[in-house]
């Protein structure tokens, strides 16, 4: 059955039809081509799938698009300010060559946007932790853990001390 | 600038922002959907069907079993066609198979309005089978009295062969040849494992003009277009394969998967749109897998540690397709022979046998990782029991300078594998930790490991080599780079794009490489496999480089009037070759070039290069572990792989390709293993079950590089793409020998493996409820 | 797409007790880790389902009045692995859920689902076994209270009715309070894991941080539920903190554990990690009940 969806996806808010049965990841993809949400597996394992849903990494292959009512959602694909400059966590993959083949990227990103916007400082240890929810087949992760340290240290360096976060960046 | 400098990826733009796209990205909106019907035994035959309830579904458009696609067999490794049919791929499955030869076998196909009506449906197809015990081992298999499971090509199921005896005599015989040699001898074996490229199989296909068009997530475009024209029996111009951006191959898409089918399926249906996507599970269990080799090897050494002969038995369990078949087997027996040389001779034997395991094919390094567990095994258990240090036993009978392998002809025209144990000796402190950790007691105890490998670059003389640039200059002075070759990752349009701004005389920015394959535009290539892409097509790149730059400099000759020899292109501008004085910019020569009334030229060149050269890469890996023995948990500290690849075309992203080998390496090693039941049902075709290594896994990976010249690679460099992975997994079994003088002797080293091992070396005392 | 035959969004419990009513088909999803991935399996294709997902109700950790700790069964993983209360007062189940899965499941993941799935190797269900949790089900005749060790029936079964939703966890102040506590999980990774092993270990120490004044040893995965080694338990209460004591209390978990074998371990190594686990968790629960365990 068709029900209308309401909720805010990179700052905009739409209403649009969906089957009930359909997943967010379904959901971005298909009904407004936000192909940046991979589908690696569909069971919650992989991570390729992974937006912001009021500000916390969730894999949306597992993910009711009807939970999404009222809520507000990032992707990739709203990370650039509105004047086309990227994230620095966008910035931060490309310098650190964080990205091969690029499936797993996107989903990595939004979870680095989420660990970035607390604004804490973390080990590496602690990072390996955090991104462990994403697997990567090209590059042992260890590009990606210099690509998030360097963020983080630059974002800590910017927004000051531990306990003030800025909230994800980006501007949803 | 050009080679030997990091630039940053060229698609790394488009993939952090979610641009790039990807198979699934691009297909259009209304497609029908396929699903394959999978067999539910894992040897026998399909009987009939019974469809009614699965025609009743709503949303079914047609199903298609086995007993409807052509009577054609055909074969899907994605190896170049080879003219005299019997020496090339064995042809040996259809579009569906009526005889069922894995556990999931394609035996149907439904297609349907929307995926929810196709599994419906597909789970609804009822099936009779003839049913018969399924092979699930080679010992099995090469049994007298096995049943033959393709009889129609080979009367066994011994796949193939391959022998050497290289040297004077038998192993045999060496043992009587002198006194007072030492013996080692040892069973070892490697496991199933899957390549787990995050983006699963994806395609679509749709008829224009009376053609087939086949998008599809694949390493080999050309070869695909091939194999789809052969399975349908239909002219292969007749198929257009185009290549997205790929998720990651590893090999697996270096296999023709189930692109001939999606493009029957359109075909079938007027042309309709039909997608098949395949799920994680059906990419674990029905796609292609590492050949699980099982080896017996024996070995000869004077006390001083020079070998004298060793010998090599291997069986390699191809599943129930031939795919790549017994290549990988013949691969691993030739590196056996390459890494060390034996005083008196060496000796190899190879068997690949048909089972009812899922179907092995190519994966990152070819048999190689296997091999090289074998032969590393070997020679630390040898080092073991003449109590020598593993690296000087592997320095003192390693592969020497100037090494020519005696049956491929294939010449190690630079080697650095001395180097490389130099410089990661040093760099790991290896000395000084191998003595640290000399005498280890209690229940958490550390060790150190190495393993050096050696492999060879792209795939001559064994297979064709050839491969083809297309160049044009744009009228900004820019030029459009077209190739065949496939970037899956592993950042081939990156460096193809150095190389060419090298060798035109410009500046990255101003090369433009075309990243998608389209079999109706791009010169013709083999693909992305074989470690061979910057090597062989590389040497395309660069001739036809050398080609635009002649027009280049014959167009600058006449229009600034002077002799072609006396000029040069450097960063967009063409110079005085003495001096480098500047003297146009090539953009405003390729304008005019373009556009003059009194010369107009389209500055293009294209190069078909037919290679007929190899070259080895070598190189190793240094483990440093921590084993906690009552939890049979191995934890790795440190490693560090050394590679000696030639000259680096691009640094970072070869230190990116190192990580990721160790990383696979690392899976390899302790925890990864595809499992079946007794009925070769595949047990772990997922994610969670099959264990590929977290961020939570592993260490800080070590990537360092020798980087000598190799005088026949374009740019002096050799095979990076693979290596990293090959010596990982000897390495760390060998530091938890160091750890605990236990010999671990197959792959993975699970924890329960570990445990087991460890009560039986009385390291655990065994437990149990009082009774 | 998943092959969902019914949907309904409960807008409360009374609302989701009452979809659940009238229909005898439905089931519940929470976070949907569990259910989604059962319908693409199949084993749960065509199914009808009520959602109680996002229920403001169902969310939140409290501490009442007598330090009653009330975990509401809708809260995330990641919640409860990060909320103040918990971390203060039974730091060993915020451990645990920071060790279900990865971030993403973590914050998709709901204690009540992990609980009412009713498997073994559930992360958080030993630890509640060692807390003597109470499970607050709500159903069509009211709301009922089921001791934690009443509520397992057998792998993948409860007590739960169909109509019932279990919407809260309690902790007793007394079934915490001076108790060390600490919970390992035994994985094949360190992350994305189901436990091949889990332990949770309780101490409460005498006055003289001396000897064991209580014991709790709860396991996942050493039996078709997770379980309590109520024997050892009582076997050591007052008993002194000696080098012999974890062997003891490592024999007396492997008298009574009930491993099985299965492909991804066997009876044999289970033991051997019901073993070295327990002595590993109740070393570390005497240390952090104040008490040295190298004695």
């Amino acid at each position: 059955m068709f029900k209308t969806l309401t909720m805010t996806v990179n700052g905009r808010e739409v209403s649009i039809p969906v089957d009930e049965r359909e997943s967010l990841a379904d959901t971005l993809r298909n009904r407004l081509g936000l192909t940046s949400v991979k589908k690696g597996c569909e069971v919650g394992e992989c991570g390729a799938c992974t937006v912001l849903i009021d500000g916390e990494a969730f894999d949306t292959c597992i993910y009711l698009s009807l939970w999404a009512e009222g809520r507000s959602i990032l992707t990739v694909e709203g990370l650039k300010s509105p004047t086309g400059e990227l994230n620095p966590v966008q910035q931060a993959f490309i310098d650190e060559a964080a990205t091969q083949c690029g499936f797993c990227t996107p989903g990595l990103i939004m979870s680095a946007v989420e660990i970035v916007g607390t604004g804490k400082r973390y080990s590496r240890e602690e990072l390996r932790k955090l991104i462990s929810g994403h697997l990567c087949r090209c590059t042992g992760y260890d590009s990606i853990l210099n690509a998030l340290e360097r963020v983080v240290e630059q974002t800590y360096k910017h927004v000051g001390h531990e306990g003030e976060a800025p909230g994800p960046a980006g501007h949803a | 600038m050009g080679v030997r400098d990091s630039i940053k990826r060229v698609d790394a733009y488009e993939k952090v922002t979610g641009a790039a796209k990807y198979t699934a990205d691009l297909m259009p909106a209304g497609a029908l959907v396929a699903k394959v019907v999978r067999s539910t035994i894992a040897n026998g035959k399909v009987v009939q069907f019974d469809l009614s309830e699965a025609l009743a579904v709503p949303g079914v458009v047609k199903i298609f079993t086995c007993f409807d696609v052509p009577d054609i067999e055909f074969a899907t490794a994605g190896h170049p066609y080879v003219l005299d049919k019997a020496k090339g791929d064995v042809y040996d499955r259809r579009l569906l198979n009526e005889r069922v030869r894995v556990y999931g076998d394609d035996i149907a196909a439904v297609v349907a309005v929307d995926e929810v009506a196709a599994a419906r449906a597909a789970r609804l197809v009822k099936v009779e089978y003839e049913e018969y015990a399924p092979i699930l081992s080679v010992e099995a298999a090469l049994a007298p009295d096995a049943m033959p499971l393709h009889p129609g090509v080979r009367d066994t199921n011994l796949l193939g062969q391959s022998s050497y005896r290289i040297g004077e005599g038998t192993y045999e015989e060496a043992k009587h040849s002198e006194p007072g040699l030492v013996e080692v001898t040892g069973e070892y074996g490697t496991q199933t494992v899957q390549h787990c490229h995050m983006e699963t199989p994806q395609s679509y296909a749709y008829m224009e003009n009376d053609r087939i068009v086949v998008v599809t997530s694949t390493q080999i475009p050309h070869i695909v277009r091939r194999v789809v024209g052969q399975a349908l029996g239909i002219p292969w111009a007749r198929v257009r394969v185009i290549k997205p951006y790929i998720g990651g191959g590893f090999g697996n898409k270096q296999d023709v998967l189930y692109e001939p089918l999606n493009a029957f399926l359109t075909q079938q249906l007027g042309g309709r749109l039909v997608k098949l996507e395949l799920t994680r599970e059906e990419t674990m269990a029905c796609t292609r897998v590492r050949h699980a080799i099982h080896a017996k090897v024996k070995a000869l050494a004077r006390p001083d540690g020079t070998l004298i002969a060793r010998k090599l038995e291997a069986y390699s369990d191809q599943g129930g397709y031939a795919s790549h078949g017994h290549s990988i087997c013949a691969n691993c027996v030739t590196m056996f022979k390459q890494l060390y040389h034996d005083q008196r001779v060496t000796e190899g034997d190879g068997y690949t046998a048909y089972t009812n395991h899922a179907t092995a094919g190519a994966m990152r390094a070819y048999g190689i990782p296997q091999s090289d567990f074998i032969t590393e095994c070997l020679m630390e258990d040898l080092a073991d029991k003449l109590g020598m240090d593993p690296l000087e036993l592997r320095l003192k009978n390693c592969m020497p300078q100037g090494y020519v392998d005696p049956s491929t002809g294939i010449h190690a025209y630079s080697n650095g594998i001395r180097e490389c144990v130099a410089k990661g000796r040093a760099l790991f402190g290896w000395d000084e930790k191998r003595a640290r950790y000399a005498h280890e007691t209690g229940d958490i105890r550390r060790g150190v490991g190495f393993a050096m490998f050696d492999y060879k670059t792209g795939v001559y003389p064994i297979s064709l080599e050839v491969s083809n640039c297309r160049m044009f200059m744009n009228e900004d002075g820019s030029v459009s780079l077209q190739m065949g070759a496939t970037e899956i990752g592993q950042g081939a349009d990156t460096v193809f794009t150095q190389m060419a701004a090298e060798t035109v005389g410009l500046t990255e920015g101003n090369v433009h490489i075309v990243s998608t394959q389209d079999t109706d535009v791009s010169p013709f290539d083999l693909g992305a496999y074989g470690s061979r892409q910057t090597y062989v097509c590389g040497m395309a790149v660069k001739r036809t480089g050398e080609i635009l730059k002649g027009k280049v400099l014959d167009y600058a000759s006449y229009k600034l009037k002077k002799p072609a020899e006396e000029l040069d292109t450097e960063a967009d501008w063409v110079v005085r070759r003495a001096g480098r004085e500047k003297l146009l910019p090539i953009a405003d020569l390729a304008l005019e070039a373009q556009y003059s009334r009194d010369r107009a030229e389209r500055l293009f060149a294209e190069a078909s290069i037919d290679c007929h050269e190899n070259t080895i890469s070598t190189g190793c890996t240094f483990a440093e572990v921590e084993v906690d023995i009552p939890m049979g948990r191995v934890t790795v500290l440190r490693i560090l792989n050394v590679h000696d690849s030639g000259i680096l075309i691009n640094p970072k992203l070869a230190e990116g390709q190192v990580h990721g080998g160790i990383s696979m390496g690392l899976g390899y090693a302790l925890s990864e293993e595809l499992l079946y039941d007794e009925k070769g049902r595949p047990r772990n075709d997922n994610l969670l079950d099959y264990k590929l290594p977290t961020a939570m896994d592993q260490p800080d990976l070590e990537a360092a590089f020798v980087e000598l010249c190799d005088p026949s690679g374009p740019f002096g460099n050799k095979a990076l793409g693979e290596p990293p992975t090959i010596s990982p997994a000897p390495a760390i079994r060998n530091a938890v020998l160091q750890a605990t003088g236990v010999h671990f002797n197959t792959l993975p080293l699970s924890p329960q493996k570990l445990v087991e091992g460890f009560v039986q070396a009385g390291l655990i005392k065994e437990v149990g409820p009082n009774v | 797409m998943y092959d969902i035959e019914k949907f309904y969004q409960a807008r409360s419990v009374a609302d989701a007790v009452r979809a659940l009513r009238a229909d005898e088909r439905a089931i519940v999803i929470a976070g949907g880790s569990d259910v989604l991935i059962e319908i693409r399996d199949g084993k749960l294709a065509g199914c009808s389902l009520v959602s109680i997902h996002g229920l403001a109700e169902l969310e939140g950790v409290e501490r009442t009045a007598e330090g009653e700790i009330v975990i509401r069964a809708g809260t995330s993983f990641s919640r409860i692995a990060n909320d103040p209360i918990l971390l203060r007062t039974v730091p060993m189940l915020a451990y645990a859920a920071d060790q279900v899965g990865g971030p993403q499941i973590r914050n998709i993941g709901t204690i009540g689902g992990n609980v009412c799935n009713g498997v073994t190797s559930a992360d958080s269900a030993s630890s509640l076994w060692a807390l003597n949790a109470t499970l607050e089900l709500t159903g069509g005749e009211g709301t009922r209270l089921v001791p934690i060790r009443e509520f397992y029936t057998g792998p993948g079964k409860t007590v739960r009715r169909h109509d019932e939703i279990l919407t809260a966890i309690r902790i007793a102040r007394a079934d915490y309070e001076g108790f060390g506590g600490c919970y390992l999980k035994y994985g094949k990774r360190n992350a994305m894991e189901i436990a091949t092993l889990g332990c949770a270990a309780m101490v409460r120490l005498t006055p003289d941080q001396k000897a064991i004044a209580e014991l709790r040893l709860a396991y996942g995965v050493a039996a078709p539920t997770p379980m309590r080694c109520t024997a050892t338990e009582e076997a050591v209460r007052g008993a002194a903190i000696t080098p012999e004591l974890l062997d003891r209390i490592a024999q007396g978990a492997l008298n009574e554990v009930k491993p099985r074998s299965s492909w991804r371990a066997s009876r044999e190594f289970r033991l051997q990690l019901v073993s070295e686990m327990s002595r590993r968790a109740v070393r570390q629960a005497i240390v952090n009940a104040g008490g040295e365990a190298d004695v």
